[in-house]
């Protein structure tokens, strides 16, 4: 559960519920960026996320993104427990 | 140096090792902490202690938010998700963590409806779906899920949820700090700080390591590099004579954390006089209950929580190991009743425990051929 797997930001679904579909490793599912909502520092389709039990943490550029990615991929079993988790995941 | 070649940059690695030999001084022994589990992970998956001189010494923190859960909070855990008409859910981790009257798992192999999820937000929806059942959200975590889970309850109290409640187990990562550095079995010379839980409360709160008790903290990504990067710049303030707090995680982590965040935390949760920690007793505001405002939604309100104190099986060391007095292998348990397929205590049970990293790649029996 201490993974925060980047993401890129796809679209919002729900918008006044903070909830965007991002892209994790090819795996599409429902986020909520709420917690990214500072004053003009919102999350928009393209960004790339850091995300923690279904919620963006932090922005961070696409090398970080990528690094981070790598980092995960060398984990092996944690990172795709991890990743079979959060394709179980049904965010409304 | 046989892991270096796995890091991003893998020359810049290998500078970093040569300036860290060149930079101790012989003779001198430094201990520095990891906090975070996240941390200890990558430390024992690459090897980054191989790297470093016999008289620098990585130990291993309080930060595994699955390993400080005490045995009582487990079983009352348990005892709610007996309760018939509760759905119990809960993060995958806390499903093996071991109570006084076995785990959740167990409770489900029992006939309670324990489920898993994945994010506060997947056990919001399934109270949607049944709403005819009492859905119960087992919360644990540091500041990096604390907000996750005030969130969740943000959006249940908008939508007038009525059959949702959390079991708040959020724990603050200060207070065990000063605790530790309060202890007198204890003899640390530095910390490399948390990763995530910075990214939330940014560099300010771990400023009184250096002023009050004069030691340095270098805040850390979660890449090899960046964790020999930071032992390297708490090695150099130690040399100079300097102690602050440094940011290696700079792009990641703000200094001011994150606003938004911090917001609906102080909306959602208020400090409790005491909580319990394994293996560390009972630290004073530490841990995070539901305000005032979110009373309907507190699981410890709403159904009879025992309460029970149950003290650690006596085999287990996992305080020591937390406090970093011992290391993982020197538990008398290690490996041979305690193993990740059946922990005795909580460090075994996440991969981020520091028995669990030790197990997993090798560290013991590495550990036991130079023994
Ligand atoms: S080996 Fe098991 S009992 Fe011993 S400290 Fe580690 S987790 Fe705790």
């Amino acid at each position: 559960m201490c993974l925060a797997i980047p993401g890129q930001v796809v679209e919002f679904v729900d918008e006044p519920n903070r909830l965007a579909r991002v892209d994790v490793a090819g795996v599409i599912r429902s986020v909520n960026v709420g917690l990214l909502d500072r004053d003009g520092d919102a999350a928009r389709p393209g960004d790339w996320v850091l995300i923690h039990v279904g919620f963006a943490l932090s922005k961070v550029d696409e090398e970080e993104a990528m690094a981070t990615l790598k980092l995960l991929q060398g984990m092996g079993a944690d990172y795709e427990a991890e990743l079979e988790e959060l394709k179980a995941s049904v965010i409304e | 140096m046989k892991y270096v070649d796995e890091y991003r940059d893998a020359d810049l690695g290998r500078v970093l090792a040569g300036e860290i030999v060149a930079t101790v001084e012989p003779g001198r022994e430094y201990k520095i902490m990891e906090v975070c589990g996240g941390h200890t992970h990558t430390i024992y998956k690459y090897g980054v202690d191989d790297l470093l001189p016999a008289n620098v010494e990585l130990v291993h923190g309080p930060g595994c938010p699955v390993c400080v859960i005490p045995m009582g909070r487990v079983d009352d855990g348990i005892a709610v998700a007996h309760v018939p008409g509760v759905i119990f859910t809960c993060f995958g981790d806390m499903m093996r963590v071991p109570g006084g009257a076995g785990t959740l798992l167990d409770a489900k192999a029992q006939g309670a409806d324990v489920r898993m999820v994945y994010s506060p937000l997947d056990a919001l929806r399934i109270a949607r779906e049944n709403p005819d059942r009492e859905v119960v959200f087992f919360a644990v975590g540091f500041e990096t899920t604390a907000p996750s889970t005030a969130l969740t309850l943000k959006r249940a109290k908008a939508e007038g949820i009525r059959n949702f409640s959390c079991f708040s187990n959020h724990v603050t990562i200060v207070p065990p700090l000063r605790a530790l550095l309060e202890s007198p079995d204890l003899r640390l010379d530095g910390f490399i700080g948390p990763g995530h839980v910075s990214t939330v409360v940014g560099a300010r709160p771990f400023e009184f390591i250096p002023a009050d008790y004069g030691k340095p903290v270098v805040i850390s990504g979660f890449e090899p590099l960046d964790l020999l990067q930071s032992v390297y710049m708490v090695l150099c303030q130690l040399v100079e004579g300097r102690c602050e707090v440094e940011n290696q995680y700079a792009r990641v982590v703000p200094a001011d954390g994150n606003p938004a965040a911090l917001a609906v935390l102080e909306e959602v949760f208020e400090l409790r006089p005491h909580f319990e920690w394994r293996g560390l007793g009972f630290i004073s505001h530490s841990g995070l209950k539901l305000s005032e405002a979110y009373r309907d939604f507190d699981t410890e309100l709403r159904f009879e929580v025992p309460g029970v104190r149950v003290a650690d099986p006596k085999a287990c060391q996992c305080g020591e190991v937390l406090k970093g007095v011992i290391r993982p292998w020197e538990c008398k348990v290690f490996g041979t009743a305690c193993t990740p397929e059946r922990p005795i205590g909580t460090c075994m049970v996440s991969s981020e425990g520091a028995c669990a990293a030790y197990y997993n790649y090798g560290r013991f029996a590495r550990e036991r051929e130079v023994v």
